[in-house]
């Protein structure tokens, strides 16, 4: 399988999407858009296939998973199905597979989804963190948002009622730097298992983050082709200026907030 | 306290005007709800007109200004809140503007109110107007980073259209599954109006729908027909509800650059109203606006003159002459109305390419969250630019998405406004039209900035 002389051309890749027509809150479409035209600027095929509720989903087909966000409402239609996915992702996600889950794609790739009413929400347990829905009335956390992330800054824009607590010895995808991320508290944003990442960062969360979008497709690349695949460098000058945008913004918001206005 | 709080408001107004202060239209509203919290209440319970409320996602600004053509062209003397502050502020300004130095409204018994009124402040506006009729002209994702989810918008309208009395008429888009779900909420009279012509029917899917399934039963909604984002002619497939036959029906639509006709059968019979506005979305206001005034007793002749003669509201397709070119304004505020913007400038312009200053500001009324943008189809406008200039305080996201919609090809990024409607014009050719797409900051700003080279006045003096 392995063939380090391939030429770049001929790479491909297959990402599966999953509930692209439920989980798709806040711009998540942004997150394939800049997948694909990233791959193309490259001469790498990317095959998006779109998976949705019912539908069969053999993990060992695909290089990437993404989900993205949706309301409560749309979190519980997907529920079900998803859990009767559950083994097959964890399965991919122990094989190294990379996988994305924003916002309430990321809520249920949690162990679980306490809703205001009392009601939960079984998750799939990617990632050993449990979230907390405090009921009506309970301020969301809302703002622009600027982490640390290992590869450099992640920038972007969150929304969210519940609070995700990440259990003793589970690994935040960043650091909060301005922003809420997990729950407000800890300064936790995200979580990391093996290449799967969850993340409350929308806005769209890959464009204006390419060192993390080039992440998942060389993770995506390396474990299908080997460890000497590299990506050929790309002008992001546009990308970087979106980027220092969203990042000035989140932190004008933080020092409104600790002026207390 | 009526008294006092009309006087210190009228006062707070020509102050803050005689400061240039965005046109004077919170502080006074401000004042007035400081000094008689029920003030709104007071005045409006006095007019014997009648008050209707407009709301929902898009369109009030210009059905509500349509209604308001409608019911001066018969006479009837009209407050409405012009300057489109719709939060309860707003109409209080509004309220305490039209009384007289005595408090009260002149002429209040015949005084009729046309209120536009956001989505989230309905409630409020509705316990304290108790209007005659309210208008819902559809509901789609928008500054979510204010509203939470749409979800909560619908529950707050059902709320709201639950105590209204049977004297009382809600008005719905029957085309909208989750506007005409309300008429199952309420004791009101329902009317409805919507588009029966499906020769409009868009044909292409756009994604996202923000409504998806029954209020009532939670299966899928299904499609005979989809004009745009989830508005067409419905059908649940698990219950049965479907699209209501509207009362108020566009029977066909011809569509031309600039403007449309518009054959509307109603229940006074049959009207013919010529608009000078393009754009199917146009065609929804003006719908709702004849619905409205056939429940105030607008004659038909009355709607279709008045109509005719219809100028758009500030920044909503208005079109300005700037050093030789044409500027149109075209007001982007959401992913839905955005598409629906696109898709009638494209037809308009007729496989001309275009020129266009984008301008993307992520203000509070703009709203901070500015990844909305990846959910518009920027991409039918692929190979159809011939230069866009991307400005305003997200100007960079803006560019981003526009490059990775494929229209990188003569694409400039222009942070300040004015710099970048300056470049934008001297990139237009003399005699040509530049379009310019601004989120509502930013079009407050552009057409200042427009309005001040084209030599005509500021919006809060017209
Ligand atoms: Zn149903």
């Amino acid at each position: 399988m392995s063939n380090h002389d391939t030429t770049p051309a001929s790479y491909s890749l297959r990402l599966a999407h999953l509930y692209p027509d439920l989980m798709n809150l806040y711009g998540d479409r942004g997150n394939i858009i800049t997948l694909r035209q990233r791959c193309a600027a490259r001469g790498i095929t990317l095959t998006v296939v779109e998976i949705g509720i019912g539908d069969p989903f053999d993990t060992r087909c695909f290089d990437l998973i993404f989900m993205g966000g949706g309301q409560d409402r749309e979190q519980q239609r997907i529920a079900q199905d998803l859990q009767a996915k559950g083994p097959a992702i964890r399965a991919a996600v122990a094989d190294g597979t990379p996988a994305l889950a924003v916002c309430g794609g990321y809520q249920l790739f949690c162990r679980s989804y306490q809703l205001g009413r009392g009601e939960e929400l079984p998750g799939i347990g990617i990632f050993p963190a449990r979230t907390l829905h405090g009921g009506e009335g309970t301020p969301r956390c809302i703002g622009n948002v600027e982490a640390e992330w290992d590869g450099g800054t992640l920038v972007g824009f969150e929304n969210h009622g519940g609070r995700t607590y990440l259990d003793a010895g589970a690994t935040p995808l960043a650091r909060v730097r301005s922003g809420y991320g997990n729950n407000g508290d800890d300064g936790t944003e995200g979580a990391v298992t093996a290449n799967a990442f969850g993340t409350y960062l929308h806005g769209s969360l890959l464009p204006k983050n390419p060192r993390f979008a080039d992440h998942l497709l060389l993770l995506a690349l390396r474990r299908k082709y080997g460890d000497a695949v590299t990506l050929t460098p790309l002008d992001d000058s546009l990308e970087q200026r979106a980027h220092a945008s969203a990042a000035a913004a989140a932190r004008r918001e933080n020092a409104r907030r600790r002026r207390g206005a | 306290m009526t008294l006092p709080a009309v006087l210190a408001s009228k006062a707070a107004g020509l102050a803050s005007r005689r400061l240039g202060r965005g046109g004077g239209t919170a502080l006074p509203g401000l004042v007035a709800e400081r000094l008689a919290p029920d003030i709104v209440a007071r005045l409006a319970r006095t007019l014997g007109g009648g008050a209707v409320i407009v709301t929902g996602t898009n369109g009030k600004t210009t059905t509500a200004r349509m209604l308001t053509d409608i019911l001066r062209a018969g006479g009837t003397p009209v407050i409405h809140n012009r300057s489109g502050s719709n939060l309860m502020r707003g109409l209080a300004a509004t309220v305490t503007a039209a009384a007289a130095l005595n408090g009260r409204i002149p002429n209040a018994e015949r005084t009729a109110a046309v209120l536009e009124v956001d989505e989230a402040t309905i409630p409020a506006a509705v316990t304290a107007v108790r209007p005659q009729s309210i208008i819902f002209t559809n509901l789609f994702r928008d500054q979510l980073d204010r509203y939470g989810e749409v979800d909560s918008i619908t529950a707050l309208w059902r709320r709201a259209v639950a105590v209204l009395p049977p004297s009382a008429t809600v008005i719905l888009n029957a085309d909208d599954p989750s506007v005409a779900a309300l008429r199952h909420e309420t004791r009101a009279r329902v009317l409805t109006f919507g588009v029966d012509d499906v020769g409009a029917a868009a044909g292409e899917e756009e994604h996202p729908a923000d409504a998806r399934w029954c209020a009532r039963c939670g299966a899928e909604f299904e499609y005979s027909a989809r004009f745009f984002w989830h508005v067409g002619h419905w059908r649940c497939r698990g219950c049965g509800d479907q699209r209501p036959q509207p009362d108020v029906a566009a029977t066909g639509i011809e569509a031309w650059a600039d403007g449309q006709r518009v054959h509307v059968a109603t229940p006074a019979g049959a009207l013919r109203v010529r608009l000078p506005l393009a754009g199917l979305y146009n065609a929804y206001n003006a719908l709702a606006a004849v619905a409205a005034a056939g429940v105030l007793d607008a004659t038909p002749e009355q709607t279709e003159r008045a109509l005719r003669g219809f100028t758009a509201a500030f920044g909503r397709q208005e079109t300005l002459r700037v050093r030789g070119r044409d500027v149109r304004i075209l007001l982007c505020k959401n992913p839905a109305g955005v598409n629906q913007v696109l898709r009638t400038l494209a037809a308009g312009e007729s496989g001309r390419p275009v020129h266009l200053l984008m301008i993307l500001n992520d203000g509070i009324a703009d709203g901070r969250d500015v990844s909305w943008i990846w959910d518009v189809d920027y991409e039918v406008l692929h190979g159809r630019t011939a230069l866009v200039v991307a400005s305003g305080t997200r100007a960079a996201d803006m560019a981003l998405r526009l490059k990775y919609a494929g229209l990188s090809e003569r694409l400039m990024v222009e942070d300040g406004i004015q710099a970048a409607a300056g470049r934008a014009l001297s990139q237009t050719p003399a005699g040509g039209r530049l379009y310019v797409l601004p989120t509502y900051t930013a079009m407050l700003a552009v057409r200042d900035h427009l309005a001040a080279l084209a030599g005509r006045r500021r919006f809060w003096e017209q």
